[in-house]
């Protein structure tokens, strides 16, 4: 293995960004730095397409009818590509964003399912990321179902999930089996380490390729270009993983000319 | 008439205990100087709803005891963590929480600000989320074949709570994009809104400024309180205090940690 010049977090980026493809418009909801890195690199590759909505920032979106426009959005199928996690993930593409354990007496308690049992329905793509690839986060079946991979023929499904991103590597979803398939292991990983550490079955081919490292030029954009954009909506993701820091209080300053 | 530039207990007076409280996001102006004083008042048994989702207010009114019932699709400190007290209060079940989701809470204000009894939205149907709420319907599309669709009923804040930048002496408020603050503010019997500062004129004259404001027709007193949003964000004005939020999730860990937050910042009127 080669000395490696970028961090995970670069990295995953770069696979989603790749994910991405050539698309219209792109939405990151919240708690998705990785994402939001992401879909401001393919805005930056692309000469300032596709456009990019940035739940919570003022600088990276257009929208202007406050926050249920991204859902009236999606709903018109305006919406190409979203990104959703899970406390738990399971090898359906069922997500859990609410609870470990019995739901009225939960062990564990996540924030809650946001927007996941909308937009998992009505957006095309749906990137799925979660960083910790581990048989706690990815298990054979999740507690509690915040949205589902699929749905029954007859109920309205014009989204679902294309992909899942970890730490460790890259699934394709196969919508028709409602299954996974190891697409490429990241550089320094092993399918035998994503064997070990995954709760569900999954597809493989019998050669797994290795995930391309980040280019010279695409590392260089993220940190020069699209690190600083990021930190309105992460100051503390941009300062660990860019060094980027922010005075005290971030966000725009001064008073409009009102 | 009485003014409706009030100070700031006087204008929270609407929000009595047992009363149902709407809140927006932290990113469309969270009252936060309102929500001390409340805590302060020791407001009880509040019905709170998030529009669409909450951080430091709700995780604030729900550990120092001011909640029985939350409406919510996700309450979290966003990269600053989890919401601490919220996750410790369902698991001890001390609050009773109805799981949501986003484009759910914004279409039964939608519902109530038109004066419907339901709303209409896709997805849902297969989740555990529509599988533990028995108020949620579906209903088969009656212009569609084998079309199933939720129906979700109208949701009537007694009280909608939120901060902005500007109102004039006619309680005129200006909210710019944040536009789900004027469905909220539709949807309520009262509103209440703290501001930066009172704006010299008529918000209404101007048609720039009329486009973002909410006219004071639906507004039942205003606050004036600088900063009032902070430690959280006011869009176009400050950004979150980063030094703060980790400071308030390493203390509200634990029950001890979230009683000296208190003490700190809320009993002692600590300002920024």
């Amino acid at each position: 293995m080669t000395e490696r010049d970028f961090r995970d977090e670069e990295l995953l980026a770069d696979v989603i960004r790749r994910l991405i493809g050539d698309v219209r418009h792109v939405a990151v909801g919240v708690s998705s730095p990785i994402p939001a890195t992401a879909a401001l690199l393919a805005r930056e590759c692309g000469g300032g397409r596709p456009y990019v909505s940035l739940l919570g920032s003022r600088a990276h979106t257009f929208f202007t009818d406050g926050s249920r426009e991204l859902f009236d959005c999606a709903g018109q199928g305006r919406v190409d590509v979203f990104f959703l996690s899970g406390g738990q993930i399971d090898g359906e593409g069922n997500i859990n964003l609410v609870s470990i354990g019995d739901y009225e007496h939960p062990k564990v308690r996540f924030p809650g399912s946001f927007g996941s049992a909308y937009l998992y329905y009505v957006v095309p793509k749906v990137i799925l990321f979660r960083v910790e690839h581990s048989r706690r986060t990815l298990v054979p079946k999740v507690d509690f179902i915040s949205a589902p991979g699929g749905s029954p023929e007859n109920v309205f499904r014009s989204g679902g999930p294309i992909a899942l991103v970890t730490n460790r590597c890259l699934f394709d979803f196969d919508r028709a089996r409602r299954r996974f398939r190891l697409a490429s292991v990241h550089p320094g990983h092993s399918v035998a380490e994503v064997i070990e550490n995954t709760g569900f079955d999954f597809d493989r081919a019998a050669d797994v390729p290795t995930t391309p490292a980040p280019s010279a030029d695409t590392l260089h954009m993220m940190r020069t270009v699209v690190a600083p954009m990021l930190a309105e909506v992460y100051p503390e993701f941009a300062r660990k993983v860019f060094n980027i820091v922010m005075p005290r209080e971030s966000g725009a300053s001064g008073t409009p000319g009102y | 008439m009485s003014s409706i530039i009030r100070t700031l207990d006087e204008a929270l007076a609407p929000i009595t205990d047992g009363c149902m409280l709407a809140v927006p996001r932290e990113s469309s102006g969270a009252a936060m100087a309102a929500t001390r004083a409340l805590l302060r008042r020791g407001v009880k048994r509040l019905h709170l709803i998030t529009l669409p989702t909450s951080s430091l207010q709700a995780d604030l009114l729900i550990g120092a005891g001011c909640v029985e019932m939350l409406d919510t699709s996700g309450v979290s400190l966003g990269e600053f963590g989890p919401a601490p007290r919220f996750s410790s209060a369902i698991i001890s079940a001390a609050i009773h929480v109805r799981d949501a989701a986003c484009p759910a809470l914004h279409a039964q204000f939608q519902a109530a600000e038109k004066g419907v009894p339901f709303m209409p939205l896709r997805g849902l149907i297969g989740s555990d989320v529509l599988a533990h709420r028995p108020d949620w319907k579906i209903l088969d599309n009656p212009f569609g074949n084998d079309d199933p669709i939720v129906l979700l009923p109208a949701l009537k804040p007694d009280v909608v709570l939120f901060h902005a930048a500007l109102a004039d002496r006619a309680g005129n408020v200006f909210i710019g994009t944040q536009r789900e603050l004027f469905t909220m503010a539709h949807a309520a019997q009262k509103t209440v809104v703290t501001v930066e500062k009172i704006h010299d004129g008529d918000l209404l004259r101007d048609p720039l400024l009329a486009a973002g404001t909410l006219p004071g027709f639906y507004v039942e007193a205003v606050a004036v309180e600088p900063r009032g949003a902070w430690p959280l964000p006011l869009p176009d004005h400050y950004g979150i205090d980063a030094a703060h939020l980790p400071e308030y999730a390493r203390l509200a860990a634990t029950p001890e940690g979230f009683a000296q937050y208190l003490d700190r910042y809320v009993y002692e009127k600590v300002a920024a």
